[in-house]
């Protein structure tokens, strides 16, 4: 019997909500690191029990843990993420040099194929890898010099490394996002990075078309289709068909086109799914009424899914970490929100449920499909 | 012996119920302390004092004998008190957060 596995990121910790394939009943674990901020945790496709977390906090700052038995108990592992070199400057929000400083991991993201290999994206923005199961890490510094570095800018969150994806097909290709500075991608495992922001357009900007400078919000792929990348920017729903090489919008009749999560189903990978928010000044849905908005042509033309969702007097936001889907038949679609709920939908997002309402307010959410 | 209280998270971190009890060799300073208290702990490197700068990080604060050692420079020696176990050295995460 298929089981779900559905890892929540807080702001006070971590909770791992467990159920059957029918994904009506489920149970809830947690806190797990009770009072830390968790950004993000996330199992190994290659060994869905070993899990990496990431908590952090203001007083005592990063911890890396890990699990080998699913969640049930952790053990702490190496937070040393130290700059390759002499790290530098980037822009500051004033456009002045402001050096970069290790602040927090945003994303965590273990290998396809190796427990042992995870990659963390990190504030100030910068890719670590380890090698040796989390125990160490080594930046990939070819992306901080690859030479648009100095002139990045922190978006309102922090100057973020938050998307990691890596190719099914080859796994020198590695294709991340950051804001505000846009999406790069390297295809010689790390070694040497490009920016891949051809047909980005930020009216934000003194050039809207600039190389780098973008605030990308967050990046889904389907596996089956690596080189097929889905955007939420800032504002805009984009597609690129060729690994980022040019994109294209497809906000079509969102009724809003700026959010932060995006995500695609599983067994339909022109099916993508994003949740509208008002605008970057008012983090909530329109009208009070919270709807996941699904595109079953790859963006484009959109259709709001509300049933089982609050559609009135609704104010949460939903982050850009906190969207995730299952891969059994029928796929499930998951979101969590600043409310603190995590709401579940087990056709597709025809229909939604709350799997939990009371949480702290949801930072991350992904699942693992347990056979 | 010296005695060390460590906050509440860290103690979880660390699976500790109460006070930390340190042996130091040589001369007792907070950097001598800290080095201690991190080879017996090795989960709390990077909580109290950045691994790489040995910086204090900005919301931790150090007290012994009713006195804030937080500004004194690494090197400096602990009070005889604090050396002999009479007081603790208090690690204290500060109150922040509105």
């Amino acid at each position: 019997m298929s089981q779900v596995r559905v890892l929540v990121g807080t702001r006070k910790g971590a909770f791992i909500l467990n159920s059957d394939g029918k994904r009506e009943h489920w149970n809830v674990s947690g806190p797990h690191f009770a009072g830390w901020e968790m950004y993000h945790l996330k199992g190994s496709p290659a060994d869905p029990n070993r899990l990496y977390a990431s908590p952090s906090n203001g007083w005592f700052g990063q911890l890396i843990q890990r699990s080998n038995d699913g969640g049930k108990t952790w053990e702490p592992m190496g937070n040393k993420f130290e700059y390759d070199g002499i790290p530098g400057t980037h822009q500051w929000y004033d456009g002045t040099p402001h050096p970069w400083k290790f602040a927090r991991v945003w994303h965590l993201e273990p290998s396809l194929t190796d427990p042992d290999t995870v990659y963390a994206g990190v504030e100030d923005a910068a890719l670590f890898r380890s090698t040796d199961g989390a125990k160490t890490w080594e930046e990939l510094s070819g992306l901080r010099k690859h030479g648009s570095g100095p002139s990045w800018q922190p978006g309102a969150g922090g100057m973020c490394l938050h998307t990691i994806i890596l190719d099914p097909r080859d796994e020198k290709r590695i294709s991340i996002a950051i804001s505000a500075a846009g999406a790069f991608r390297t295809d010689d495992a790390g070694k040497t990075w490009r920016p891949i922001n051809r047909g980005l357009t930020s009216e934000g900007l003194p050039n809207p078309n600039a190389e780098v400078g973008h605030c990308v919000h967050h990046i889904a792929a389907h596996p089956s289709r690596p080189d097929v990348l889905f955007m939420q920017k800032h504002w805009d729903v984009i597609c690129s068909n060729n690994a980022g090489d040019s994109w294209q919008e497809v906000s079509g009749n969102l009724p809003t086109d700026f959010g932060f999560a995006i995500d695609v189903h599983a067994h339909e990978p022109e099916t993508i799914y994003v949740v509208p928010i008002k605008s970057d000044s008012e983090h909530y849905p329109l009208d009070g009424q919270l709807r996941v908005f699904r595109s079953k042509s790859g963006g484009t033309e959109w259709e709001p899914l509300t049933q089982g969702l609050p559609q009135k007097d609704c104010y949460v936001n939903v982050l850009r970490d906190a969207m995730a889907v299952d891969s059994l038949d029928s796929c499930g679609i998951y979101f969590g929100t600043t409310g603190g709920q995590v709401y579940a939908s087990a056709d597709a997002g025809n229909n939604w449920a709350p799997v939990v309402r009371d949480l702290p307010a949801v930072l991350s959410v992904e699942v693992q499909t347990l056979q | 012996m010296i005695r060390v209280l460590i906050p509440a998270h860290l103690r979880t971190l660390a699976h500790l119920n109460g006070e930390v009890q340190l042996e130091i060799a040589g001369e007792a300073t907070m950097q001598s302390l800290l080095n201690a208290l991190e080879a017996k702990y090795p989960m709390l490197l990077g909580t109290i004092r950045d691994q790489v700068t040995h910086e204090r990080r900005p919301f931790v604060r150090f007290f012994a004998c009713e006195e804030d050692y937080s500004h004194q420079p690494p090197e400096t020696p602990l009070p005889a008190s604090v050396v002999n176990g009479a007081e603790p050295f208090l690690i204290v995460g500060a109150m922040a957060g509105g």
